[in-house]
């Protein structure tokens, strides 16, 4: 996890400055949103899990132009292998898996990132809040969120999610948030605190900025890495909880995610008849959003931590003498 | 000491939030969960159990909220949890018989792991841009964003359905006795394999990259370019000076994982029919058992809540600079 950073070439120093200069606002969002866009294109792993995420998010927004067949009529013969009508086969109560596995992406895509936002908004909300209204606020959001940053998020999803009747979308995105949103505001809160005494909020200070203005113009912007990695880390673990939770069955049987389809394989003994792809394809799309959002995420470590992406070439080309001695022991 | 106070000033608050929202939860919820789950049973288990749930959960005796919450805190401090309807036997006993089995297996896997990951950490950071190095913090990043449940799915699917060597289901097979025998304990044994590998897969690769990372940072400290200057021989250079140093925030978090070895369970219980915490714990949530349930809840967090003081005694006890800072 990105702990401290000080986001290289980050240009707080020219903002400090420039005191009073208008339009300086929407020059630092600009220029952090050039800052990721260049870090994700320059960073192999960051450019293959945006590539992944790229391609989930086409199969959510047109999933009827890549799979003709209607996800989830029952029309077709039962238990098919692969053909080529048929992908990835047919379930035994004659449905497309190919068809359903393209659709799936909507539900679960869905589910990562409004929960993922709004988690972040929440942790943004409680970190960064309590880091700069300080005193009682910051003591009193603070446990808060110590609180729940402790209770184990599992079981606590669990028991709430089962005192609920009816099983559908929002009780369940709501229970990520609030269950999720405690480590990024502890992260988001450090860095803040870290932040507080900066020249540059000083010169905002002084040049008289609103509160409102200071922590949505000057500390925000200046904290677009962390909060990225904040973002990218509850997505990932919201895509494999949601899916958890369909699989044993607190999802909405009826709906259509990977989750739910591998609730289905489980129980419609997709393993004992061979309906292998069954089993095999949704949780390889579910591995494979969640390895999206992680390789971003640690693409986004390395980028916030120096220490973490020194290339190993120059290392041999200025080895001192001693690191060779050290080597050839060895 | 003054940190050590407020660590534990931290854990008694918490530990009464954790008891309340125990309280108010199934309270709080829409619809009436409670009454739905009395209506479920009525004619299925005794009437003096359902009337000891009428009382903890203060159906139809009109009792305050606050007098609820007064006899439910009490009951909670004397580890009365009231009786499972679906086991039909106090809580505190299925719990009793379900926590060994989960230790066992996921105890022990976590330790295992623990010990796996730091070790090819500590490698993979000392031969920096080696093969290992390469090769492992990649694989390991994609393998933790894949879903446990799925490994395990796998492996029941590849490994258990051709191999009646690595049975699927259940902590012993049916039809044994347990008792401390050898055929009984290989039988435990062989039923805790194909699980304990889902759980090392899945686990091993946070442990693997912390530990690389903190490794990192330390080789580049100026007493581990002092030892190599001494000439030490590399070994104790990676042992005694980097890794040592290195595992501090490492163990601090082994001493956090074992308080969420009950909490990790329930899938791979749920999964493996493994008779232990988690599998109760779907057990109560699916039939509405909720006095298991909430029991269950509880003795979870507290478990994570003692894990994480210990830490936080532990870090402090080992690592001098964190003291000052609380």
């Amino acid at each position: 996890m990105a702990t401290m950073q000080i986001p290289a070439g980050a240009g707080q120093a020219p903002e400090a400055g420039l005191p009073g200069m208008p339009g300086s606002a929407g020059t630092a969002s600009e220029r952090a949103a050039g800052r990721i866009w260049r870090a994700v294109k320059s960073n192999k792993k960051a450019l293959t899990g945006a590539i992944i995420l790229l391609l989930f998010v086409i199969m959510a927004i047109i999933p009827g132009q890549i799979a003709h067949d209607p996800p989830q009529a029952f029309i077709y013969g039962r238990s098919l292998g692969p053909s080529a009508q048929h992908l990835l086969g047919t379930t035994p109560s004659g449905q497309d898996i190919f068809a359903q596995v393209i659709w799936g992406a909507r539900e679960t895509l869905i589910i990562a990132l409004v929960s993922g936002l709004l988690s972040t908004l929440l942790s943004m909300i409680m970190g960064i809040g309590a880091a700069y209204l300080g005193g009682w606020w910051d003591n009193g959001l603070n446990l808060i969120t110590d609180i729940l940053l402790v209770i184990p998020t599992f079981p606590l999803l669990i028991v709430i999610i089962s005192y609920y009747p009816h099983s559908s979308l929002i009780p369940l995105i709501a229970v990520l948030v609030i269950t999720g949103y405690s480590y990024g505001a502890r992260q988001l809160r450090a860095e803040a605190l870290s932040l507080r005494n900066r020249d540059f909020l000083e010169a905002a200070r002084v040049r008289g900025e609103r509160r409102f203005y200071i922590i949505f113009v000057e500390i925000i912007p200046s904290m677009t890495s962390l909060i990225m990695a904040v973002f990218l880390g509850t997505a990932v673990y919201n895509v494999i909880a949601a899916a958890t939770l369909q699989f044993i069955g607190f999802g909405d049987p009826n709906s259509l995610s990977w989750g739910t389809m591998l609730y289905w394989a489980e129980n419609g003994e997709a393993l004992q008849t061979g309906q292998y792809l069954w089993a095999i394809a949704p949780g390889l799309c579910i591995a494979l959003l969640g390895a999206a959002f992680a390789l971003l995420n640690y693409a986004f470590d390395e980028i916030g931590n120096p220490a973490l992406q020194r290339v190993k070439l120059t290392r041999r080309r200025h080895s001192p003498p001693w690191r060779i001695r050290a080597e050839r022991a060895r | 000491m003054r940190h050590a106070l407020h660590r534990l000033g931290f854990f008694v608050v918490t530990l009464w939030a954790c008891v309340t929202l125990n309280f108010v939860l199934p309270r709080l919820m829409p619809g009436s969960p409670i009454l739905d789950m009395m209506a479920k049973y009525r004619g299925h288990v005794t009437q003096k159990a359902l009337e000891a749930i009428e009382t903890a959960f203060g159906i139809e005796t009109h009792a305050s909220l606050l007098t609820q919450y007064w006899q439910y805190l009490g009951n909670t401090a004397r580890g009365n949890f009231g009786i499972s309807l679906t086991q039909s036997e106090p809580v505190s006993q299925v719990i009793g018989g379900a926590v060994w089995w989960t230790l066992g297996l996921i105890g022990v896997t976590t330790v295992l792991a623990f010990i796996l990951g730091t070790l090819i950490g500590i490698v993979g950071a000392w031969r920096r841009g080696g093969w290992l190095d390469g090769i492992l913090p990649p694989v390991f990043v994609i393998t933790s964003s894949i879903p446990f449940f799925w490994v395990g799915m796998l492996l029941i699917l590849l490994v258990g359905r051709f191999d009646p060597r690595f049975p699927t289901s259940g902590a012993y097979a049916y039809g044994t006795t347990p008792g401390f025998n050898w055929p009984f304990i290989t039988d435990v044994l062989q039923h805790a394999l194909l699980p304990a590998l889902a759980i090392l897969v899945t686990s091993i690769g946070g442990w693997i990259l912390t530990m690389r990372n903190t490794m990192v940072t330390v080789l580049a400290e100026d007493y581990v370019r002092m030892a190599r200057a001494k000439g030490l021989p590399g070994w104790r250079i990676m042992f005694d000076y980097a890794a040592r140093n290195a595992m501090l925030p490492n163990l601090s978090g082994f001493a956090m994982s074992l308080g969420f070895v009950l909490s990790g369970a329930i899938v791979v219980e749920y999964l493996f029919s493994y008779q232990g915490v988690g599998y109760y714990l779907l057990l109560g949530v699916v039939n509405q058992d909720y006095a298991l349930v909430q029991a269950l809840f509880l003795l979870i967090t507290v478990a994570v809540l003692v894990a994480i003081l210990a830490a936080d005694l532990l870090t402090a006890v080992l690592d001098p600079r964190t003291r000052t800072g609380g």
